[in-house]
């Protein structure tokens, strides 16, 4: 990455809001969900994966190549994901 | 410029168009890590919704404590890892080796910890054939009725596998941690010659969102109590 120096004081903010995302996330782990701890939790981890992609890895500023190749990742993974479920959970419809 | 030329390779036109391609470069591997422990988590997330109260049962085994103060020790080691960029890229060699450092300790705790945990579970007997008590779980009673052992015993394995696996990418960012000091110690990562830490540091950024979703995944799907927090 050859963009501009990120200043420390951005680093020490994103630090501090990823320890309270952090410590949220583990308070709500006690509160009675039922089955919504995975929801509430991949969620809470989806914003905290952004702020360390977003500002310790630099993407604020990167390249359309490196975003490229994140967007990319993300895109594929999604259909790992999509098609794999879309059989799993589709098997009770029909009688086999 | 005499510096220049020796960062420089032959093969590109300016330093500039270097860093955007080593940048590029480690996106692309990272790209196919995502596929790696994609192709785990899909498989978690398969029978995540097919036994979803025995994932959620045994879930609320695993030792949050641990779990919780490991996600701040790498969310720090993180965090010196990004300054060592900063350190690298304005010339503090002091701040530098001195940042690399505290990130390889705050590697070393959180394996050291991970490893404490291995050894409690084991204890627990919550390690599948090695220390495992079926017994004990067809008396725990899930939200729709006893729990079924070898559901529990699924989970585990996903346990072991994905923090396993995680655990493999922290000791090679390690080694390419310790790789980085005997650098800064010879004097050759400068203002110019930044490129090695940044590029380590998006590794070690990923590793470290990788437990990000660990953490909700295996730790906070179960509902725990206050009782748990113990070592």
């Amino acid at each position: 990455m050859s963009g501009p120096i990120t200043p420390t004081r951005t680093y020490y903010c994103v630090f501090a809001a990823l320890i309270a995302l952090t410590l949220a996330t583990v308070f709500v782990s006690f509160l009675e969900l039922g089955p919504w701890h995975t929801t509430v939790g991949v969620l809470i981890g989806v914003v905290k994966a952004s702020l360390v992609g977003l500002f310790f890895m630099h993407l604020l500023h990167s390249s359309k190549a490196s975003w490229l190749a994140v967007l990319a990742g993300l895109f594929w993974f999604g259909i790992l994901m999509a098609l794999t479920l879309s059989d799993y959970l589709t098997r009770h419809v029909l009688a086999y | 410029m005499s510096t220049n030329h020796a960062v420089l390779a032959h093969h590109f036109e300016n330093l500039e168009q270097q860093r955007e391609t080593e940048t590029f470069g480690m996106w692309l591997f990272l790209a196919t890590e995502v596929l790696i422990f994609g192709a785990v988590f899909t498989c978690y997330a398969v029978y995540r919704l097919r036994y979803p109260h025995d994932f959620e049962a045994a879930s609320a085994r695993l030792n949050i404590l641990i779990g919780s103060i490991n996600t701040i020790v790498l969310l720090s080691s993180s965090l010196t890892m990004a300054l060592s960029v900063h350190a690298a890229r304005v010339g503090r060699q002091q701040m530098l080796l001195t940042c690399l450092l505290l990130t390889i300790f705050l590697g070393g705790t959180f394996l050291g910890f991970k490893a404490l945990e291995y050894y409690e579970d084991y204890r627990e007997k919550l390690v599948p054939v090695l220390s495992f008590d079926p017994g004990e779980w067809t008396k725990v009673e899930g939200a729709e009725g006893p729990v079924n052992p070898q559901r529990v015993q699924l989970m585990l394995v996903f346990y072991y596998v994905m923090t396993g696996l995680h655990a493999v990418h922290m000791i090679v960012g390690m080694g390419l941690l310790v790789w980085l000091v005997a650098e800064a110690r010879r004097g050759r990562l400068t203002p110019v010659r930044y490129m090695p830490v940044d590029i380590v540091g998006l590794y070690w950024h990923f590793v470290d969102i990788v437990w990000i979703f660990l953490l909700p995944l295996l730790y906070l799907t179960g509902t725990h109590h206050t009782s748990d927090l113990h070592f």
